[in-house]
């Protein structure tokens, strides 16, 4: 590209890239410098073994799950209340140094890499679950509290927090990134399902969005500011507690697997299922290259086509009344014999292979990375989609087997691709935005659940347009006006 | 034959919870602490309602030998299927000193009492791993026992136990009345739900004291002193490997 310049833009495109390489090492500079000013202080307020400049523990902080490279921050701090990260907030913004929350690195998206450098927030040392009120549903819990931990704690209760991404994340986590899961059908994400949070703001203000220790099932007081944290991926603030609604523990469970001979049988299914109202509770599509990997990472046997994963939840009688309308819609689009699962044990057996693959993915390639796409759709569009994502694949030749929430209208085209081939790397990122593309032209999202971060800063401009854009900056600049929360992720700041 | 299948369970500390020491080393901190039922003993009501939905035994009975609070893992036990549940009061110095030797004693005690077809018990418990109770109260019945039940089988008036033994697992069959105690791939217990804890609150439990049934509690052992394993010590890096073999020899291990 540079080659194509004339002599003279040449030099002007070099001295620009001095200019700008310049700058960014004056940055880094004056930052290592006020990192250094700054570790006393650090050490006062969360004790010097909460403060940690090791290479390995910054790099630890600098990644998450996605493929991304690592960004480290300079320092990692573990602070082990709110009061503590207020004051550490308060350090960091009288110096200007960079904040980003760290909850369990289980992010998809590269939210987690300090593209600017900057101070890590690891939050893991509050880990608290607090005030649970089974009579009326909820619980609060700080940021150190993972999903399987909160369940654990609940288990004699009755109760759980059905929101499941897969990964054990942590819940502050989640509501950072607004994140969803296999049983999103029936119980909703996290933005239908936190109902307080405690931030401190970059300032080191702490704030309840929806009042402190308030937990009405609804309100209409004020702006929706909880709202407006869940899925902020910690570019607004820090979260240090979230409220979440709990449901009952679903008396019976009963999951199913049946086989279709083609996608488009095995959608229209599922668009049926939700319009007779059957209160599905997972609904998991797995394509044809996707089972395939399934039986072979975990020597099944499943008939290599389209294939639906279904859960249902509830009474004795309801399910009874759930799997007979489902089975007769599934036979009447072609689909196989529904394959049983009733106790806990063999329905485990059953999803080991919808959870497992990832790694079925991975193993399709053994040495190569997946990357997962996140697309959603209209139910109604969904058909259409998958087939020409399908058909998108084999021309580029691209391995990329489908597993998706489609009650949501959501799927995952699952990457597989060799880190260390520019070319396929490149194959795999046009592709990637022709999906979101595909998806956005379809009324669609970009994301369906793993956020913006850094990597589709540039598709949420195409989703919701130039003037959403600009009202979630001055959001943004009202908030945090020295841009020190969580820089470089969700908008673009005239970067270039 | 009474069919009746009797479950011990015992209150412990949550297994998620940080143990921490308390100061004067006599124990552990127990205050406010998160307390659920014992693991294991989830394990073995799991097995005792399994057996009575298959219609293999007619009653499960939960017991639990402890304070007050007891009477929570049992209603526990009560939501996971169980018909009622037995609370046998001890508290204070007796609850302190309460050790396998005594609950065996007392399970035979209500064994004889209940006319038990079969006793489940959770193989160990997590905060002492004693792995004692079971056996002992097999003992004090003079009764077959299957412990470390990974697989269990009624057969006609025999019970097919596979064992998890060290070398893999081992198949006995054993006469009832029997003591059985759960591993932990035996099942996955099941959650308590909604609508089975509001119906376990109509359920009864029954308290009677350890001398109703004839049982003396004192104890032989005595706890001396509690105290945190030794904190890790920070490793040493060397550049070669004869500094390695140097170094291990100067500290005599080899």
């Amino acid at each position: 590209m540079w080659l194509n310049l004339t002599p003279s833009r040449r030099l002007l495109s070099l001295r620009w890239s001095l200019i700008q390489y310049r700058n960014i090492t004056l940055e880094n500079t004056t930052r290592k410098a006020a990192v250094d000013k700054v570790l006393s202080a650090f050490r006062t307020i969360c004790g010097k073994d909460n403060v940690s400049l090791g290479e390995a523990v910054r790099e630890q902080h600098g990644k998450d799950e996605s493929v991304h490279r690592c960004r480290p921050p300079d320092v990692v701090v573990f602070p082990r209340c709110v009061e503590e990260v207020s004051a550490l907030a308060k350090v960091c913004h009288d110096h200007n140094l960079p904040i980003i929350p760290f909850g369990t690195g289980t992010g998809l998206e590269g939210g987690v890499g300090a593209v600017k450098g900057g101070v890590c927030f690891s939050l893991r040392n509050m880990d608290q679950i607090l005030d649970l009120h089974p009579e009326d549903f909820d619980v609060t819990v700080e940021p150190g509290v993972t999903r399987k931990a909160l369940n654990a704690y609940l288990r004699d209760t009755g109760l759980w927090f059905p929101v499941d991404p897969g990964a054990d994340a942590s819940l502050c986590g989640m509501a950072a990134t607004s994140a969803s899961g296999t049983n999103a059908v029936r119980y909703g994400t996290m933005r239908e399902n936190v109902m307080n949070l405690e931030v401190v703001l970059s300032n080191g203000t702490v704030i309840h969005t929806a009042g402190k220790g308030r937990r009405p099932r609804k309100t209409s007081a004020g702006y929706n500011l909880t709202n407006l944290f869940v899925g902020s991926e910690g570019t607004l603030g820090i979260i240090t507690k979230t409220t979440l609604r709990l449901y009952g523990v679903p008396e019976a469970m009963v999951s199913a697997v049946c086989s279709f001979p083609s996608v488009q049988a095995a959608v229209d299914s599922t668009v049926q299922i939700l319009q007779t109202g059957v209160p599905i509770a997972r609904i998991e599509f797995l394509d044809d290259v996707m089972i395939d990997a399934c039986n072979k990472f975990s020597s099944l046997s499943y008939p290599v086509t389209p294939t639906l994963f279904l859960e249902f939840h509830g009474s004795e009688r309801s399910l009874e009344e759930q799997v007979s309308t489902a089975e007769e819609i599934t036979q009447s689009n072609e689909g196989s014999d529904f394959q049983w699962a009733r106790d806990a044990e063999t329905r485990n057996r059953l999803w080991k292979a919808r959870h497992d693959a990832w790694y079925a993915a991975q193993a399709l390639r053994p040495g190569c990375k997946a990357y997962s796409t996140d697309v959603c759709v209209p139910l109604s569009q969904l058909p259409q989609i998958i087939v020409e994502t399908k058909k998108d694949l084999l021309e580029s030749r691209l391995t990329g087997p489908i597993a998706g929430h489609v009650g949501d209208g959501n799927f995952h085209c699952l990457m597989v691709v060799d880190p260390n081939d520019p070319d396929e790397l490149h194959q795999v990122h046009l592709f990637t935005e022709r999906l979101a593309r595909r998806a956005l032209a379809m009324d669609g999202t970009c994301t369906g659940e793993h956020g913006v971060g850094l990597g589709k800063r540039a598709l949420l401009c195409e989703e919701v347009g130039p003037l959403a854009i600009h009202v979630m900056q001055g959001l943004k600049d009202s908030l945090d006006p020295r841009n020190l929360m969580n820089p470089g992720k969700i908008l673009q700041r005239g970067e270039l | 034959m009474s069919g009746r299948v009797l479950v011990g369970v015992k209150r412990v500390i949550d297994y998620a919870v940080k143990i921490r020491v308390k100061p004067d080393n006599t124990g552990v901190v127990t205050d406010g602490v998160k307390h659920s039922m014992n693991p294991f003993c989830e394990i073995a009501v799991e097995e005792a309602v399994k057996l009575k939905e298959k219609k293999l035994v007619k009653e499960v009975v939960a017991v639990s030998c402890g304070p007050q609070q007891s009477q929570e893992t049992i209603r526990t036990a009560l939501a996971m299927g169980a018909d009622r549940g037995i609370h046998v009061e001890v508290s204070g110095n007796d609850y302190e000193t309460l050790g396998p030797l005594q609950v065996s004693k007392i399970m035979a005690a209500l064994a004889k009492k209940e006319d038990a077809q079969i006793i489940i018990l959770g193989k160990q418990a997590i905060d002492d791993d004693c792995n004692q109770t079971g056996q002992m109260t097999a003992a004090l019945l003079d009764w077959p026992q299957g412990t470390f039940a990974s697989e269990v089988t009624l057969d006609g008036d025999k019970i097919k136990v596979v064992r998890e033994i060290d070398g893999g697992l081992e198949t006995i069959k054993i006469n009832t009345p029997a003591v059985l105690t759960a591993d932990l791939r035996l099942n996955t217990p099941r959650y308590a739900t909604l609508p089975n804890i509001m119906k376990a609150k109509k359920k009864k439990i029954a308290n009677v004291k350890p001398a109703d049934l004839g049982v003396n509690l004192t104890s032989k052992l005595e706890v001396l002193r509690v105290e945190d394993p030794p904190q890790r010590q920070a490793g040493m890096k060397v550049e070669t490997v004869e500094d390695l073999v140097g170094k291990l020899k100067e500290l005599g291990k080899v």
